[in-house]
């Protein structure tokens, strides 16, 4: 797996990354960039641009919220958390995908 | 709950933008920061570990830009921007902006103007409460082409529709009021009871008339029109329970219309009052005579087909206990129509065709402000691409270049709006007396609406085709914007579209060519009498001392004897009837021993009573026998003189002085002398130059059944006409100072009124194909001369090359005239179709008038030359050196 390219985060899975990262603990921009990149093995790449418009559109959704805090290394950083709107979204999206992903899965073995 | 939070974050970058772009700035720096400290932590070097961040996150002022523009509220941002930018462009550039917004000003002020005009009279509702409901009926079997309804019809139907809440019908009434002051004509309507609440608007003040009004015998009343009131009677308190004078009767008044009130079925009507018939009344009386208006108001619940059919099953099923004279059985059946409708018919052709003809300068004007727009956009190729290389997408490029046509077209619009203003209360100057509810014509919300309707569609069509023009050829050829090619599409794109301003001005100006012709052959058309020098006036007796015929005779006799005496008077007589005056009035006429294939055949004809100097004043040539002279005098043997129409139709060949005819109330009276044909006269043309002249028969005035109290005056001078109206006034008041003079006009204004309608419609429509021509020739100059100035070069090898001027002339004039020529091509096509619109208003020419189109080709083939030669004299006079110089 490592050797293989790493993708750009499919379409309309930007979101779901970004809930279930925050689902743990409140972060930063950089914050949730990496922790997507490591979890998913640097399957996927993060682009900044889409993640901050992306952080910005759930944001003014209601899923999360925002507030400037200082870091340990004493910068200021825009600090994301989940909101309860938010921890809604994250389990029917999560949902959603889990169904969708079963079902491709499904089709593949019975392809193979 | 998150559409508030949008909201609220939006406004917030709104209102405090540099906060909000310097949070997004350090989000971002803070993941620059955050990924070099990652990459050192992996052991890059300081420099290595910058560059992949700055690699990671590529350019740093595109993407605060993405990340700023997320918002919904980056769309008003972005207009905001193309605003002002369009703003600057549009100041830098003052020539071209000023060209593109008169133009537009001029096409929206225009159409606008005309919409205000042609909108209340065509499209607005009536001014009564649910104009929907109003309909006006007519008996499709009456005479003439009114279809005015009998009485007895009108009394029929009252009792047996069910589906109308009122019916009502009305007469033209024009008495005199005498008493205090100027003794007047007044306009007026005799109508039912049931008049007003028919239409839905009761009396201001006092009372509405009421079924006991009706009834022969009872006390006469009248209502009043609220401008008479002001007029004549001071205001309205006190006029309630006075009595006026109407044709020397007292009447009292009961009410007074308001102020606003629209009689839409005679506009100039000021008083009212009931019409008193005799129920079941014999078939002689007048009950039975086709001279009503009537109007319906249905019921809520009743459709307009409804109406009609309840109408024509009550036609179709005669009832034994109302007998129905022959011609008024209604087997023709009755028409229903929207009031609105029946009121707009005779000015309905010629207000759609100017209408049409102002959307028709507003294509033009779209047209010519495109094409500067299209060479604008030309010379900002290297603007736009520069645009587009900083990232500017497309969508917002047609975006940019759009704001800049709206903001163009909304001063056009603006402005075209103030000459509208204008321009309204010249067309109402200018528009025919009779145009029905001219009072309605004003700038109003709907007229508005149109404006700003016409406006965005101006500012789409003038932006849009060069926006997306100026995206494709920016996106195609952006990388070699400095190449010299030619861009073929783009020249054909303007091409085209002056090939489409003369074909639209083409045609314009056949319509405005055809209807020129049409007024040429009709004044051309000789009347049957000599109208110069002629002055007319009404006069009317009243009172009850002119009861008697004999005492209306002498009143007329020495009121013509005074007329005589004035210095400059020619000649002078009095009729029943003035030519081109409005007034048409035949009766039945029958001859013992006609050429007689059916001798049960009568005929309608004119009926004039003159005095016997008519013919020499009018100069109306004798053919046969002799005028009437000072010896057909009442009890002396009848003598009738008849227009040559008549005589053709009747005799043929044949001589018809010593004829026997009877007519109007003689007809069938074999026991009473018939009237004896002394001669024949030349014809004259009595309701316009456009109609045919009908038959007609004259009689002497004391020789007729009854001496008219309503007569024309008609003067010969030997000056100027007009000038003598106030000594001939005095002349009539010094025989009786109580008997009003109406109409005074001169014989000329009388023929030139005649055709008011065509003469109006041809005013706007010259203007029109003036401005049309006007803006092609700036069209067709505007291309050629942009292609001189790209082509310059080439021009300058073919002459360094030997190409004369004459063959660079011809090359040049030679790509105009091909323009111009596709476009006559098209325009005729189109003209064929449109000029369907005007037929009607068209006289002696066919719409397809080969004399009018040559001469509009050639109109245009002269403009499109003149156009073409100051840039082709450009063009000869380009010089070798200089073109290959620039190479």
């Amino acid at each position: 797996m490592p050797d293989a390219p790493s993708t750009d985060v499919i379409q309309g899975t930007l979101d779901l990354l970004i809930l279930k990262s925050l689902s743990l603990e409140p972060m930063h921009g950089y914050g949730i960039a990496r922790r997507i990149e490591q979890i998913s093995r640097d399957v996927f790449k993060v682009n900044p641009g889409s993640l901050l418009v992306a952080l910005k559109r759930l944001e003014r959704d209601g899923a999360l919220d925002s507030a400037w805090r200082d870091t340990a290394n004493s910068r200021r950083a825009k600090y994301y958390s989940l909101t309860r709107a938010g921890r809604r979204r994250l389990a029917d999206e999560a949902a959603d995908w889990t169904r969708r992903a079963n079902a491709v899965a499904r089709l593949l073995n019975a392809e193979g | 709950m998150s559409i508030v939070r949008a909201l609220r974050h939006g406004l917030r970058r709104l209102t405090h933008r540099a906060d909000a772009d310097r949070e997004d700035a350090d989000e971002i720096q803070h993941f620059y920061d955050q990924a070099v400290r990652d990459q050192l932590a992996r052991g890059l070097s300081p420099e290595d570990a910058r560059r992949s961040a700055q690699r990671a996150l590529g350019n740093r002022t595109a993407l605060r830009e993405e990340v700023g523009r997320a918002g919904w509220e980056s769309v008003v941002t972005d207009l905001g921007a193309d605003l002002g930018y369009a703003a600057r462009r549009i100041r830098r550039d003052p020539g071209f902006t000023a060209a593109c917004v008169l133009t537009l000003a001029l096409g929206i002020g225009a159409s606008t103007a005309i919409f205000s005009v042609v909108e209340p009279v065509l499209f607005a509702p009536l001014p009564y409460p649910h104009a929907d409901r109003v309909v006006a009926i007519t008996d499709l079997g009456a005479p003439g082409a009114g279809g005015d309804v009998t009485y007895g019809s009108y009394e029929e139907l009252l009792a047996r529709a069910h589906t109308f809440v009122g019916l009502a019908a009305a007469d033209r009434w024009r008495p005199a009021l005498t008493g205090d002051g100027v003794p007047e004509r007044l306009e007026g309507d005799q109508v039912t009871a049931t008049y007003f609440r028919t239409l839905g608007v009761p009396p201001a003040i006092g009372r509405d008339f009421d079924a006991s009004d009706e009834q022969i015998g009872a006390p006469r009343v009248a209502i009043l029109a609220d401008g008479l009131v002001r007029r004549r009677f001071g205001g309205s308190a006190d006029v309630l329970g006075r009595q006026v004078t109407l044709d020397g009767v007292p009447y009292t008044v009961i009410g007074v219309m308001p102020p606003g009130f629209q009689n839409v079925l005679a506009t100039a009507a000021q008083v009212w009052s009931p019409m008193r018939y005799r129920s079941h009344a014999p078939f002689q009386g007048p009950e039975w005579g086709h001279h009503l208006r009537m109007v319906g108001r249905l019921e809520p619940a009743a459709t307009l087909d409804a109406g009609r059919r309840d109408l024509n099953a009550i036609a179709r099923a005669p009832l034994a206990e109302s007998p129905r004279p022959s011609w008024a059985a209604l087997d023709a059946g009755l028409a229903v129509e929207p009031l609105r409708d029946s009121v707009t018919r005779q000015v309905r052709p010629a207000l759609l065709a100017i209408m049409g003809a102002v959307l028709l300068v507003l294509a033009i004007a779209c047209v010519n402000v495109t094409n500067l727009v299209l060479v604008r956009g030309e010379q900002r190729r290297a603007e736009l691409s520069l645009r587009a290389t900083l990232g500017a997408g497309r969508g917002r490029l047609v975006r940019q270049l759009l704001s800049e046509s709206v903001m163009l077209a909304g001063i056009g619009g603006a402005l075209g709006y103030a000459i509208a203003a204008f321009g309204v209360r010249a067309l109402v100057a200018l528009a025919p007396a009779g145009l029905p509810r001219a009072d309605a014509i004003r700038l109003d919300g709907p007229v508005l609406a149109f404006a700003l309707v016409i406006t965005v569609i101006a500012s789409l069509t003038v932006g849009l085709v060069p926006a997306l023009q100026a995206v494709r050829a920016d996106l195609r050829g952006g990388a070699d914007a400095g190449a010299r090619s030619t861009p073929r599409a783009r020249h054909a794109l303007r091409r085209s579209l002056v090939v489409a301003e003369v074909a639209l001005a083409l045609t314009l100006l056949v319509g405005a060519g055809l209807l020129l012709r049409s007024l040429e052959r009709l004044f051309a058309v000789p009347p049957g009498f000599d109208p110069s020098h002629l002055l007319t006036m009404q006069v009317q007796i009243v009172g009850p001392r002119y009861r008697a015929d004999t005492a209306r005779q002498q009143f007329f006799e020495r009121a013509l004897d005074a007329v005589r005496a004035v210095p400059g008077v020619v000649d002078a007589a009095f009729t029943s009837q003035l030519p081109l005056s409005g007034d048409l009035e035949g009766y039945g006429v029958d001859f013992e021993q006609a050429a007689h294939e059916n001798p049960t055949d009568y005929r309608d004809a004119l009926r004039y009573a003159v005095t016997p100097d008519w013919f020499r004043t009018m100069r109306i040539p004798l053919r046969r026998g002799r005028f009437l002279d000072a010896h057909d005098r009442p009890g002396g043997p009848e003598a009738i003189v008849i227009n040559e129409s008549l005589a053709r139709r009747v005799f043929g060949g044949r001589d018809p002085i010593g004829q026997r005819m009877r007519a109007g109330p003689e007809l069938g009276r074999s026991d009473r002398p018939a009237d004896i044909v002394v001669g024949v006269v030349g014809d004259v043309r009595q309701s316009s130059l456009a109609v045919d002249p009908p038959d007609a028969f004259y009689v002497a005035m004391g020789q007729w059944w009854w001496v008219d109290d309503v007569q024309s005056l008609v003067v010969r001078t030997n000056g100027g006409a007009a000038a003598l109206t106030p000594a001939l006034r005095r002349a009539i008041w010094s025989v009786d100072p109580d008997q009003p003079i109406a109409r005074v006009a001169t014989m000329d204004d009388l023929v030139a009124r005649s055709e008011a309608d065509r003469r109006f419609v041809l005013t706007v429509f010259e203007a029109f194909a003036l401005a049309a021509l006007a803006l092609a020739a700036i069209g067709i100059f505007g291309v050629v001369s942009g292609t001189v100035t790209e082509r310059s070069r080439e021009i300058g090898v073919r002459a360094a090359l030997g190409a004369s001027r004459g063959s660079v002339l011809a090359l040049v004039i030679g790509q105009g005239m091909t323009l111009t020529a596709l476009g006559v091509a098209v325009g005729i096509v189109g003209s064929v179709a449109a000029t369907r619109a005007i037929a009607s208003l068209l006289y002696g020419v066919t719409a397809l008038d080969p004399v009018t189109y040559a001469g509009v080709v050639a109109t245009l083939a002269i403009a499109s030359l003149a156009a073409c030669s100051a840039p082709a004299w450009r063009a000869a006079r380009v010089d070798p050196a200089i073109a290959l110089r620039a190479e």
